[in-house]
């Protein structure tokens, strides 16, 4: 990229109301949140949870009725809503883009109002077709009509992103993908913030697109306040009320599996050697550790083969090439979701895990990701404890 | 960094291309050649003093002339008024008023053309803005419904991310709801100027010329030579700018539309 983006900033939410004139309740009522810069934060609700009017105060598109919207320290209030617009990226479902436009000229709409010279545009055009992983060449001078709904929406998250906004705001964008392209797109984003970092604020009613995408979640109810706000983890183990709970449905032990990486949760250490190893010294390990069974790894420390004490028994010299194969492994990166495949699907109980150059790191089984699930359980209740005995002390 | 792997999901298809060829041209070349023809023809054979009065090349291509001035003035007035008018009534503060704008002008249309004209020749007096005015007044309603309807039509949601993306209010009109509504807009101006042909010869009746006048003369004295020739004549100039009013609609809307 040529010049570093910029970095979220903290929006707060202070006793924000609105009230439609007509309706009977207010939309939202004395909302408060804080989003902390560089986050995702999610607002899950079903419709008519004033979710969506909520994320559209931030960039005013709808005016509060009272309260006070702070980014990055700063009222919106104070700040002309067309020129606070420009600095806020703004995604939709189905991506809105212009149908008279090229995708080339939909991206540059922003930095045109800002006044950008054409090179300068030209060049950020093409630089944001990349990464959402569009070839400028092919697609730049194309009208949004010929792309299918992922290339939309990829062409409406660039132009969110082309005047290099510290706030990005997308409501239900990925709403009317089908689940293929929907799934792609949410690891894309989530690929692109690892390197953006900016605050963003993400409206579904889908509460496994939240639960996957948000650094905290809102839980919003109808009429228009927050339930609970919390990281997806807290929200699955301790869901604030029977709203909540019914609002997740069943098997938050099965989310959860899918929100913990393979990488986060304490690994199974088995012996390994390398094929050159003395088939005796392996063979006294595996006896010191009593599970009767060790890894083969080559000289990149690539997990090879599995060895018993049978395979080993009564043999001289180098461990070679004797053994089971391994039927796969698991990268670190993958969910626990991913690595439960895995181990239902493997010919063994259990399955090294690998980490960069798929080298060896550590070894998986049934046993170890219940265990992972309930300590997660367990960190979370604990942590549960604490807060509610520091709100009663305070 | 760079996510190429989803980027050739679907190859793209080619636009299709606008037909530029010669065959655009040939409607057009057809209706001059039947008006052509039409005063070759009359012309040629033998007339009486009267046809002669009424059929002589001047006097035919006067009244032409003046056909095309009674188009081109009421039209020009009726987009002047109509743009700017469908562009207020369909801001969000001024919905209530829709209604009635449009009862009047579907009033003016309402209205006999011929009792508009000679209502208005009473009213005030007898000539060419008359007339201009009443073809005005008969003619308004299509582009200014039209307008309306272009504007009303487009994606809330395009509206939606346009001020969401920084537009001001004028910056969405200029940039996305009136380009997007260019086509409708344009059918209803090719409306406009077909009905402003026919209408037109009605100025006759309050002496404001046009091809009208060939058709009253032939009413009025019995010479079917000089009415026909008045009808053609009148068919043809519509047809012609029906076409153009089809070349504009082309040209002018904004591609990758459809």
């Amino acid at each position: 990229m040529s010049e570093p983006s910029t970095r979220g900033v903290p929006i707060e939410l202070r006793k924000v109301t609105k009230a439609f004139p007509g309706g009977r309740a207010p939309a939202v009522q004395e909302l408060d949140l804080t989003i902390a810069a560089g986050e995702i934060v999610v607002l899950v609700g079903p419709s008519g949870c004033g979710k969506t009017t909520t994320m559209r105060m931030i960039n005013r598109l709808i005016e509060p009725t009272s309260g006070d919207i702070l980014i990055d320290g700063r009222s919106s209030r104070d700040i002309d809503p067309d020129r606070l617009r420009r600095h806020i990226g703004y995604v939709i479902q189905q991506a809105g883009l212009f149908p008279h436009m090229t995708v080339a000229s939909n991206i540059a709409q922003v930095p045109k109002l800002l006044g950008w010279d054409r090179r300068r545009i030209a060049e950020r055009v093409d630089e944001l077709l990349t990464l959402v992983g569009l070839e400028p060449s092919t697609f730049r001078d194309t009208f949004p009509r010929r792309l299918s709904g992922g290339q939309q929406q990829r062409v409406g998250v660039a132009r969110a992103l082309a005047a290099d906004p510290p706030v990005l705001l997308m409501d239900e964008p990925f709403g009317a993908l089908d689940p293929i392209s929907r799934q792609r797109l949410q690891d894309e984003l989530l690929r692109l913030q690892d390197d953006l970092s900016k605050t963003i604020v993400f409206v579904t009613h889908d509460i496994d697109e939240a639960l996957k995408l948000g650094d905290h979640i809102a839980i919003m109810q109808r009429p228009g306040h927050i339930v609970q706000y919390a990281r997806p983890a807290e929200i699955l183990t301790n869901p604030a009320d029977a709203y909540v709970e019914e609002f997740l449905g069943a098997g938050s032990s099965m989310r959860l599996l899918s929100l913990t990486k393979v990488g986060d949760i304490e690994l199974d250490q088995v012996p390994y050697a390398a094929e050159d190893a003395d088939a005796r010294e392996v063979l006294a390990e595996m006896e010191r550790d009593g599970r009767g069974y060790a890894l083969v790894l080559d000289g990149m420390r690539r997990p090879l083969r599995w060895v018993t004490t049978a395979h080993l028994k009564g043999r001289e010299g180098p461990v070679g090439t004797t053994g089971d194969e391994i039927s796969g492994s698991i990268g670190r990166r993958k969910t626990l979701q991913d690595a439960l495949e895995e181990l239902l699907n493997a010919d063994t109980d259990i399955v090294p895990v690998t980490g960069r150059h798929q080298a060896y790191e550590g070894a998986l089984s049934l046993a170890t990701v219940q265990n992972a699930i309930q300590s997660i359980k367990a960190r979370e209740r604990e942590r549960r404890m604490l807060r509610l005995g520091r709100e009663e002390g305070g | 960094m760079s996510l190429s792997t989803a980027a050739a999901e679907r190859e793209t298809i080619p636009e299709p291309r606008i037909g530029r060829s010669w065959h655009v041209v040939l409607p057009p070349l057809c209706y001059l050649a039947v008006a052509a023809a039409m005063i070759a023809y009359t012309q040629m054979v033998p007339l009486d003093g009267i046809e002669r009065g009424s059929l002589n090349l001047p006097f035919v291509l006067r009244r032409t002339w003046e056909h095309i001035r009674l188009v081109f003035f009421s039209t020009v007035l009726v987009l002047a008024v109509a743009l700017p008018l469908g562009i207020v009534l369909t801001r969000p503060g001024l919905r209530r008023v829709t209604p009635y704008a449009l009862a009047l002008a579907n009033l003016g249309q309402a209205i006999p053309a011929v009792g508009m004209v000679v209502l208005l020749a009473v009213l005030f007096r007898i000539g060419f803005w008359t007339a201009v005015a009443a073809l005005f007044a008969y003619s308004l309603l299509p582009t200014l419904r039209n307008t309306m309807v272009g504007l009303e039509q487009v994606d809330p949601r395009l509206v939606d991310a346009g001020r969401g993306i920084g537009m001001s209010a004028v910056g969405v009109l200029a940039k996305v709801e009136l380009p997007m509504a260019v086509p409708v807009i344009l059918s209803g101006v090719r409306t406009t100027l077909v009905l402003n042909v026919g209408t037109a010869g009605i100025a006759a009746f309050i002496g404001a010329g046009g091809l009208g006048d060939l058709i009253t003369a032939g009413v009025s004295t019995q010479r079917n030579l000089v009415l026909i020739t008045g009808c053609v004549l009148i068919a043809v100039l519509a047809l012609i700018l029906d076409w153009l009013g089809g070349l504009a609609q082309r040209l002018l809307s904004p591609k990758g539309l459809s």
